[in-house]
């Protein structure tokens, strides 16, 4: 392992936070779900990445059940996206403010 | 040679991710992401965890980004965001949080100790993954095929359910749970 722990640890950071980012200013919902795909992606990689300093497998066995929780959350997901887009017309999650005070 | 490797495949993934983030179009956004997926599963091989690196390529870029893709031909990818938004100053004030957030991360990260542990070849192989999966994962892997089952379910009702969701009368709804 010539690259240091931390180069990894500070892209996996990166990533997390350009996630975040794309959460808090963009406004379709389809980009929205790309965004937290994102961040989920940087956890992976930090567990991947810790999995190896340590020399044990179960940070990349925690990344096996985030794959199986993400393919759900898209699949569930996309689908509540569409039923919305059908009945508003829109994915503009300011548009869709049902439950505003 | 792994630097290097490390170099390429890192510029990608950041160039990717601000690619997700900054697409005007919601198709170069899932395009980008597409790059993303693509150069972390580089990385996983360089970390020894080959098997993820597959699993990165088949689950994520195979399924999750075509899922998006499809959606977005459904919705016909025409959700220009023209208009301003109703809350103002989201750039202005979302990067310094961001960079906040990348300094605090980046800190507890630059913390650890740089020595790794040594391994062997069949670190991360499908075998050794495998191994531990069946025997001490057993119970979460279990759940998490209900878990699987769950979403596949709630994809169908979704689906076909007629009507649509906000504006349905709510004895129509029930009817159909």
């Amino acid at each position: 392992m010539s690259v240091p722990a931390s180069a990894y640890l500070l892209l996996s950071a990166a990533l997390f936070t350009l996630g975040t980012v794309g959460v808090l200013v963009r406004r379709t919902a389809l980009i929205l779900f790309m965004s937290i795909e994102l961040m989920l992606n940087a956890v992976n990689l930090a567990f991947v990445t810790l999995a190896r300093m340590h020399g044990n497998l179960d940070g990349q066995l925690a990344v096996f059940f985030v794959l199986v929780v993400a393919a759900v959350e898209v699949v569930v997901g996309l689908s509540i996206l569409v039923h919305i887009f059908r009945s508003r017309d829109t994915v503009d999650v300011d548009e869709v403010d049902l439950l505003r005070g | 040679m792994e630097v290097l490797l490390f170099a390429v495949s890192a510029a990608l993934s950041l160039a990717g991710g601000v690619g997700v983030v900054a697409a005007r179009q919601p198709v170069h956004s899932a395009l980008s992401l597409l790059l993303v997926l693509g150069s972390l599963a580089v990385l996983y091989l360089t970390l020894a965890a080959e098997f993820l690196a597959v699993l990165q390529v088949i689950v994520y870029a195979g399924a999750i980004v075509v899922l998006f893709l499809f959606v977005i031909m459904l919705l016909h990818a025409r959700t220009p965001e023209s208009r301003p938004s109703r809350v103002g100053g989201q750039w202005s004030l979302a990067v310094p949080l961001g960079l906040a957030l990348w300094a605090g991360l980046s800190s507890a990260a630059l913390q650890l100790p740089a020595s790794a542990r040594a391994v062997g070849p069949e670190f991360g192989s499908t075998e050794a993954v495998g191994r531990v999966l069946f025997r001490e994962f057993l119970l979460p892997f279990e759940v998490a095929s209900l878990l699987l089952v769950v979403g596949i379910v709630a994809a169908v009702v979704l689906a076909s359910g007629p009507g649509t969701l906000p504006s349905a009368p709510p004895a129509r709804g029930r009817e159909e749970a």
